[in-house]
């Protein structure tokens, strides 16, 4: 790739970018979120249109209108979001949109599934339907998929993304294996360790600028950390103790039911203490947000769940706030955010649908801060001047780049976005802090920025509940972590003395086989 | 291994706007405008031979050609705008209420039959006073049901409201059947023709100056409900995302429920308006379409009462000049609705071009690489 250029709008997603991708290497394309990374790669897949540059394959200039052509030319990209058919087939899904000439024969296409998964050391069911499968299996589809069509330049955006250390372990001697065959694989990542086990060549892309490219060899990670950012920056997270941690919110048993029966959370128990970030690993889909969700009055539980509140004692730094209806605790189950709040509870919640839950993405900042104080005051008229207040404040204690407070907020980037709302929610001044993927999507700088803010209102005695998915963030921040397996509670761990691997463990299933439960 | 790929680069390609400054978009929606007045000028020559300046001349005409044309076409653009203005919080909520139709007619056949039975027991005033209130029960009874069973059980909004205007047409056609006069003609006639009981009273010395007034209140009004108060909030907020406004602990049955009352009582009260201070008689074409053609009023808009009032006017004046220039030309009323649509067309087809830009790939620069 020569000179590959890339706007959106006014904002220069790849500017003028060199890229070789030799035959059997296993390239890392590295940067923060934003930097451009899937951009450029879709434009390999036809996805998008390169503004300007070439793109040469095998010595000849090429024009890449569609995926089609991509395929053509033997590249094929695994994205993020999976795009399958989930009542179909693994098989069926891989041949889908292929034209083959004659009558289709999904056995022979099994069979030939199946060969490619033995030479790569897959494991694959080509009849199971995608419905049935886990995550990791479906990625495998995708992976196949691509395969099947003859691709030997495979793009894969972030598959460690969603995989638990031991499902990326087996992922990456696949892709070894692969590389062993000639292929050339191009995995997109911003986890360093990963760069470091899998890849031969780094590539690293900051703010849509081509940084540089090194050897894996003649690197580590903090190296590879000052190209991506521009400048050194320490990779630890302050972690104060904080002393007293009263206890704040009981969850008992609780279990909540998806739409469609099955249980997302079943006998959920823990508690969780003012002055402590409490962290919640899993897979994604464990039933993280059905647990914050419930606690928030936004989901319905099963009888016998309890989620009790405890309010701050009169002497706490945070209790003035606070009107302490029962002081031996308050049941919340049963009552929506609305109630919740008039009986005195401070909640702050930061969901992970940003702007499809925790604000209106039409409105400006100003409009957004009084989403849940909008009804304060006498009369039917809004008083929109506390709002504008608080959004000013906002913007200049947290830097939030916006053209004005009046500036829709969808058009702002992750980042702000994501200023805005944690913004709002501890201006609230809560007793309980709940978050869900805080910082997914964000750079480095914001991403501390919001670790900062939690460890504040965790000094302030408040009870943090920080759902993540970067173990190595939770192991820093966190002063306990409940770890989460299908909706059952695997344990709860100190961060402090905690190590990855254990975690990683607890996360699947293999822990409580162990355990004979 | 695959054959060198030869196609060329796509010449156009759809770029999304990031933003636009008003001025420009009201240029593209005035060069909408323009191209759609050249592209219907091209097909009125090359079907009729006709000069479309003198069309186009005709049809303003029509519509403002004389004191009495021009206060026909504000009575109706009025008629258009107050439905808008009743659908605007419907569909700024995202609850599609395309039974405006019903509710204008269940209103109407308030005002007819209280106007026919009471004609001769109150003064006008009272009995205007009297309509009016029972046309707004009657409108907001019939956005209520539909409210009621989507925040109860789910069910479809736009099917349920869609149906209900079958229930208010065949309402209708049992009253006109049921107050029929004279006997055998099945129409209701112009009621109370003599007396003018219940009739809009003359204001300034127009007939419809009060219809004017009532529908501009309305259209100030829903602005400011919209707008700054907390119920406009949170009908903003419930339109943009359900999930949203539960988490901001709004109750999304309780939104649903009072907005639509809300909007079907000004549909009603457009039923009221629509048989009181203009037509003075019931059929089902009382309502005629305008709970349809309201819709678009809204949209173009985007719910701004204010914008409905030019797109009502726009509305209104296309409509009169077609009826104009089919009896003067001679052209079936076909004609002049096919210059309506390519004018509809090209306006609301400019919202793309407000959204999008088109780059145009340039071959000099590529060739010069």
């Amino acid at each position: 790739m020569r000179g590959v250029t890339k706007t959106f709008g006014s904002v220069i997603a790849n500017d003028r970018i060199d890229l070789d991708i030799r035959q059997g290497e296993i390239l890392s394309l590295l940067g923060e979120n934003g930097s451009g990374k899937t951009t450029l790669m879709n434009m390999l897949s036809g996805i998008y249109f390169p503004d300007s540059g070439e793109i040469t394959v095998r010595g000849q200039p090429v024009t890449i209108r569609s995926p089609k052509d991509a395929f053509d030319l033997g590249i094929g990209m695994i994205h993020q979001h999976f795009k399958l058919v989930d009542v179909l087939t693994a098989s069926e899904n891989i041949v889908l949109g292929l034209k083959e000439k004659g009558r289709l024969n999904l056995r022979e296409v099994s069979a030939r599934v199946r060969e490619i998964c033995g030479k790569y050391g897959f494991s694959i069911d080509p009849d199971k339907k995608i419905y049935d499968m886990s995550v990791s299996e479906k990625q495998t589809v995708e992976i196949v998929k691509v395969l099947y069509r003859g691709a030997d330049i495979l793009i894969l955006d972030e598959p460690t993304a969603v995989l638990t250390p031991q499902e990326t372990d087996r992922l990456f001697d696949v892709l070894r294996n692969m590389r062993k065959d000639g292929k050339s694989i191009v995995i997109i990542t911003h986890k360093l360790h990963e760069v470091m086990a899998i890849s031969d060549r780094v590539a690293v892309l900051r703010k849509g600028v081509f940084v540089g490219e090194v050897s894996t060899s003649e690197t580590d990670p903090q190296k590879l950390t000052d190209m991506m950012v521009g400048h050194a920056v320490t990779l630890n997270i302050n972690r104060p103790l904080v002393e007293p941690r009263p206890l704040r919110l009981e969850v008992k048993d609780l279990t909540v039911l998806t739409p469609e029966g099955v249980r997302a959370l079943d006998q959920v128990s823990f508690q969780a203490f003012g002055g402590e970030i409490l962290g919640v690993a899993g897979i994604s889909g464990s039933g993280q947000k059905e647990l914050l969700e419930a606690i928030a009055g936004l989901q319905t539980a099963q009888p016998g769940s309890h989620v009790i509140y405890h309010p701050p004692t009169p002497d706490e730094a945070i209790a003035g706030a606070h009107v302490p209806v029962a002081p031996d605790g308050e049941e919340l189950l049963g009552k929506n955010p609305r109630q919740i709040h008039r009986i005195g509870v401070s909640m702050a919640f930061v969901p992970e649908d940003r702007l499809g839950m925790g604000l209106v993405g039409s409105m400006g900042m100003a409009d957004n801060m009084m989403l849940k104080t909008y009804r304060s005051g006498r009369g039917p008229l809004l008083n929109r001047k506390p709002p504008r207040a608080l959004a000013e404040k906002v913007k200049q204690e947290l830097d939030v780049l916006t053209p004005s407070i009046n500036t829709p907020v969808r058009r702002l980037s992750g980042g702000n976005v994501q200023k805005v709302l944690v913004g709002r929610e501890i201006a609230q001044e809560p007793s309980v802090l709940m978050t869900a993927y805080a910082v997914r999507g964000l750079d480095i700088n914001t991403s501390y920025t919001i670790y900062n803010l939690l460890t504040e209102e965790k000094k302030k005695g408040v009870a943090v509940i920080f759902v993540g998915e970067d173990l190595d963030v939770l192991l820093e921040l966190c002063d306990r972590i409940l770890v989460l397996c299908a909706g059952h509670v695997n344990g709860i761990v100190d961060g402090r003395t905690a190590t990855k691997e254990e975690v990683g463990l607890m996360m699947t299933n293999l822990r409580k086989e162990a355990a004979g439960v | 291994m695959s054959a060198p790929v030869t196609q060329h680069e796509p010449a156009v390609r759809i770029v999304k706007r990031d933003s636009i400054p008003t001025w420009k978009a009201w240029c593209i929606r005035l060069l909408a405008v323009v191209l759609a007045l050249l592209l219907s000028g091209l097909f009125i020559f090359a079907v009729t031979h006709l000069n479309p300046v003198a069309v186009y001349q005709g049809m303003f005409e029509g519509a403002f050609g004389s004191e009495r044309n021009t206060w026909v076409t504000i009575r109706d653009a009025m008629m258009l705008l107050c439905v808008g203005v009743g659908l605007a919080p419907a569909f700024k909520m995202r609850f599609w209420n395309i039974g405006a139709e019903g509710q204008i007619l269940v209103g109407g056949i308030l005002t007819a039959g209280l106007m026919i039975h009471l004609g001769y027991t109150f003064s006008t005033p009272i009995l205007l006073c009297i309509m009016a209130l029972a046309s707004i029960a009657a409108g907001a009874l019939w956005g209520l049901i539909p409210a009621i069973f989507k925040a109860r059980w789910g069910t479809n909004e736009t099917l349920f409201t869609l149906m209900m205007n079958y229930v208010a047409i065949q309402l209708t056609s049992y009253c006109v059947a049921l107050w029929e006069n004279p006997a055998g003609s099945n129409t209701v006639g112009i009621i109370n023709m003599q007396t003018r009981a219940g009739w809009f009273p003359k204001i300034l010395g127009q007939d419809c100056m009060l219809n004017v007034i009532l529908v501009m209140t309305l259209t100030v009004g829903m602005f400011l409900y919209l707008k700054y108060t907390k119920q406009g909030y949170e009908i903003a907020v419930v339109g943009e995302s359900a999930n949203t406004a539960r988490y901001a602990g709004i109750k999304l049955s309780r939104v649903y429920i009072r907005t639509m009352a809300i909007s079907g009582a000004i549909c009603g009260l457009a039923g009221f308006i629509s048989v009181a201070g203009a037509g003075h008689t019931i059929s089902v074409d009382t309502a005629g379409g305008r709970g349809f053609t309201a819709i678009i009023v809204a949209w173009l808009a985007k719910f701004n009462t204010f914008v409905m009032i030019l797109i009502a006017f726009l509305l209104a004046f296309l409509e009169k000049g077609a009826i104009e220039i089919a009896s003067q030309f001679n052209l079936n009323n076909d004609a002049s609705n096919i210059i309506t649509g390519i004018i509809l067309f090209c306006i609301i087809g400019s919202e793309f071009f407000i959204n999008y830009k088109l780059v145009f790939h340039r071959r000099k620069e590529a060739a010069g690489k």
